[in-house]
């Protein structure tokens, strides 16, 4: 489906991440926003309380805390908008039981973490990368999400059409992983007319009243969606429920239910996995990262090749579900590994899992407050080739 | 459809006191007692016989006192009682 | 008459109450596929729902635009048993997510009904900040006076002096005085009555559901099975009993002084009911002042 061309910002402007990261979402669809400001995040919802009320059908709410705003947008989904909220470390983990809510209620909706230096208030101007593992494990109890991580404005706004994308398809929430850097950096984005922007909309049933189940899902692990009002008086809790969504409280219906989310990330993975690869083929050494800390590295690619070390970038776009197979494939071919990322080690781990002790990986791990030193990734990327052999 | 009929002036009609049929959901009833208790017209009693969750629901004793009022209906947490006008079907 | 016929069916005597055939008139209004409920001989709860079960009858509204959004406790299963698009959600944030499901669509008629714990201790930031924005939501708050679900825990609705298991000597905290609370952050409609007076409680959420803007109607409902034996009380029809002694019905009385104390009369009634304008009614205002014809009012 083609987008609304009543909230695509046609045209080339000059606009920092945030900005970028709104424009994104209005062209996706999204109409309905609660915020609550945090920096360095403000500026998203800044930027959507002034589109919305020239927008049909938008609005925007700033509510009381973060722990209202990430449950008022799964009230919004159920009444038929598309929603996202915004906010950055300390609001992620307040809304931690919301995600958690959303993911075992199915309710696609879109979660903006504009990572900074943390942990607890941290570095509220200064970037970070560390929200990684919480984005993916933050919430109580198994479940599974997707993560996306931009590395420039302009994939501020092509991604968070993605992001919604991807939540529409797998009923899911997703966690849009910016960090500050990339939000508050002003660079050329070049915003395409609504005809040429491709927008997945939401899977509603076909079903009558009385035949139609909530929770049955389909050939793809997912339900199709119905809303608020149009007649169907379903229930929904976040309670394990069968398939009528009626709390059915036993571990059966919990492994026909909970094993169902799991499974809809994981064995659709494939066709989520997303990433960027740069010189990869006949490298020797392969430097794995995400956001901010991938364009440093890329400079960090040319030192290292400038001492003769064939070395290649593989880029996550989506974090999560992490590409295992790509990473165990690179470490079968006997390539080191550089885990290059704002934080003490988090993906990092992942990598680690996926190499299966075939490969050295190294991390080239910084505590977040300023980005990497291009020598410092240089210098982990010959550590790695040093092991290597 | 209004069952009474208000006083016409000269006594051309008398006011009919309304009378109601009791319907009693015996398995879905807890034994709470509040229907029994405050019937104003204390048509209710508690029975001695049990349902199957091993509870006395209630059981009429004047049936002939009932005025379709309403007010065990609505005070039933387990809808299990109710009345109505037999001749318009009226339930309060 | 088709009544008349299914009883001919069951062939009734008309002099003896035998039990008819197995469906109550407001069986349509329940998910009668999960019945029996939940709560115990004797809890309020029941009682409230068969009230707003009569209430929306009163009201007229399509049961498809009714919407019922409840947290967690006892009465926060509520949600699981009326038959209208109905949210089970998280502990304290049933209000956040009724302003969502209201904002993004204003024809809904949403409703919150949920526990004293729920609302106003955990939700309480929630609760506070919708009154004063006046989302036009209508909140039915179940007043047992403790945490009923995990076993009987104290609130901040209990009164000074219970008994609970986390006060296993009694508390000393004064509770919230409930209709204080709600008028003073902005209420346009507050009410408070108990489980016997089943009339009055339906009455006023028809007049709450009935009227735009942030409405509060606190019950105060028995717990036999956990407030009322950790006070050695009885049952619950024992605290109905004493609810028909010690409770004045004093319609707009001051809030201020309707606070709630141990073995001492509450006080009920109607005390709040002004017009306000709501949320959605004052974005629309301040939009058209500001941005003139190019403003279209929002309308979902």
């Amino acid at each position: 489906m083609k987008a609304d061309p009543r909230g695509v910002l046609t045209g080339s402007h000059y606009i920092d991440g945030d900005f970028a990261c709104c424009e994104g979402a209005l062209a996706a669809g999204c109409r309905f926003i609660a915020g609550y400001p945090i920096t360095p995040s403000t500026e998203i919802v800044e930027r959507f309380a002034r589109r919305a009320p020239m927008i049909e059908g938008a609005l925007f709410i700033q509510m009381e805390d973060e722990l209202a705003a990430s449950i008022a947008i799964q009230g919004a989904v159920w009444a038929g908008k598309k929603a996202m909220t915004v906010t950055s470390g300390p609001g992620f983990s307040l809304m931690m039981e919301h995600i958690g809510l959303a993911a075992m209620t199915e309710t696609p909706c879109v979660f903006v973490d504009v990572q900074r230096g943390g942990p607890s208030t941290g570095l509220p101007t200064l970037p970070g990368q560390a929200d990684m593992m919480q984005a993916r494990w933050g919430s109580h109890g198994d479940y599974e999400i997707i993560a996306l991580s931009p590395n420039s404005p302009q994939e501020c706004f092509d991604l968070t059409i993605e992001a919604f994308n991807l939540a529409e398809q797998y009923r899911v929430p997703v966690m849009f992983m910016m960090d500050e850097s990339v939000g508050h950096m002003m660079e050329r984005v070049v915003i395409p007319s609504a005809d040429k922007i491709e927008v997945t909309p939401r899977r509603y049933t076909k079903l009558p009243p009385g035949e139609y189940l909530p929770f049955k899902p389909a050939d793809d692990l997912v339900p199709d969606m119905f809303k608020a009002g149009d007649g169907y008086r379903l229930h929904v809790t976040g309670l394990t429920h069968d398939f009528r969504g009626y709390p059915d409280m036993n571990a059966e219906v919990q492994e026909q239910l909970v094993h169902r989310l799991v499974n809809k990330i994981r064995l659709n993975a494939p066709k989520i996995w997303r990433y960027e690869e740069i010189d990869v083929k006949d490298a020797d050494v392969v430097v794995v990262t995400f956001g901010i800390t991938s364009r440093l590295a890329i400079d960090a690619l040319g030192l290292a090749r400038k001492q003769g070390i064939k070395v290649g970038m593989l880029r996550l776009i989506v974090a999560w579900p992490f590409p295992e197979q790509r990473i165990t494939e690179l470490a079968s071919q006997g390539k080191a590994l550089v885990m290059a990322e704002m934080n003490y080690g988090q993906l990092f781990f992942e990598v680690e899992r996926c190499a299966r002790g075939k490969v050295p990986v190294v991390l080239a791990g910084h505590g977040g407050g300023a980005v990497h030193k291009v020598e410092d990734i240089a210098e982990k990327i010959m550590e790695a080739y040093r092991c290597r052999s | 459809m209004p069952v009474r009929q208000r006083e016409k002036p000269f006594g051309l009609a008398k006011p009919e006191t309304p009378h109601g049929e009791i319907v009693i959901l015996e398995e879905r009833c807890k034994g709470c007692g509040f229907c029994v208790e405050y019937c104003p017209h204390h048509v209710l009693i508690v029975s001695k016989k049990y349902n199957a969750k091993g509870y006395h629901p209630p059981g009429v004793m004047r049936a002939e006192l009932c005025v379709n009022c309403g007010f065990c209906r609505m005070i039933c947490p387990e809808f299990a009682i109710y009345t109505y006008e037999p001749k318009t079907g009226e339930k309060p | 008459m088709s009544v008349l016929n299914e009883l001919e069916k069951a062939s009734l005597s008309p002099s003896a109450g035998q039990t008819g055939p197995e469906k109550h008139p407001m069986d349509d209004f329940m998910r009668m596929d999960r019945m029996p409920h939940i709560w115990c001989s004797t809890c309020g709860i029941g009682v409230s729902v068969n009230c707003f079960a009569k209430a929306l009858e009163k009201c007229g509204t399509p049961l498809d635009e009714v919407v019922v959004v409840s947290g967690i406790g006892c009465t926060g299963r509520v949600a699981g048993y009326v038959k209208v698009d109905s949210f089970h959600t998280t502990h304290g944030r049933a209000i956040p997510f009724a302003t969502g499901l209201k904002l993004a669509n204003p024809k809904l008629k949403v409703i919150v009904f949920s526990g004293d714990g729920d609302l106003v201790a955990i939700g309480g930031n929630h609760f506070l900040n919708a009154a004063r924005r006046n989302i036009d939501l209508t909140v039915i708050c179940l007043n047992n006076s403790n945490y009923a679900m995990t076993g009987g825990q104290l609130a901040s609705t209990t009164p000074k002096g219970s008994v609970l298991t986390t006060s296993p000597f009694g508390s000393f905290e004064e509770p919230f005085n409930l209709p204080f609370l709600a008028e003073s952050v902005g209420a346009v409609y507050v009410a408070r009555w108990t489980s016997l007076h089943i009339y009055n409680q339906t009455n006023s959420m028809v007049e709450a559901i009935k009227k735009p803007g942030f409405k509060f109607i606190e019950i105060l409902a028995p717990c036999p099975t956990i407030y009322e034996r950790q006070q050695k009380f009885g049952d619950g029809l024992d605290r109905l009993r004493w609810y028909c002694d010690n409770s004045d019905i004093r319609n707009g009385a001051n809030t201020k002084d309707v606070d709630i104390r141990l073995n001492e009369r509450v006080i009920v009634g109607t005390f709040v009911d002004t017009e306000r304008p709501t949320y959605l009614e004052s974005m629309n205002a301040q939009y058209k002042e500001k941005l003139g014809d190019r403003y279209k009012p929002y309308e979902g």
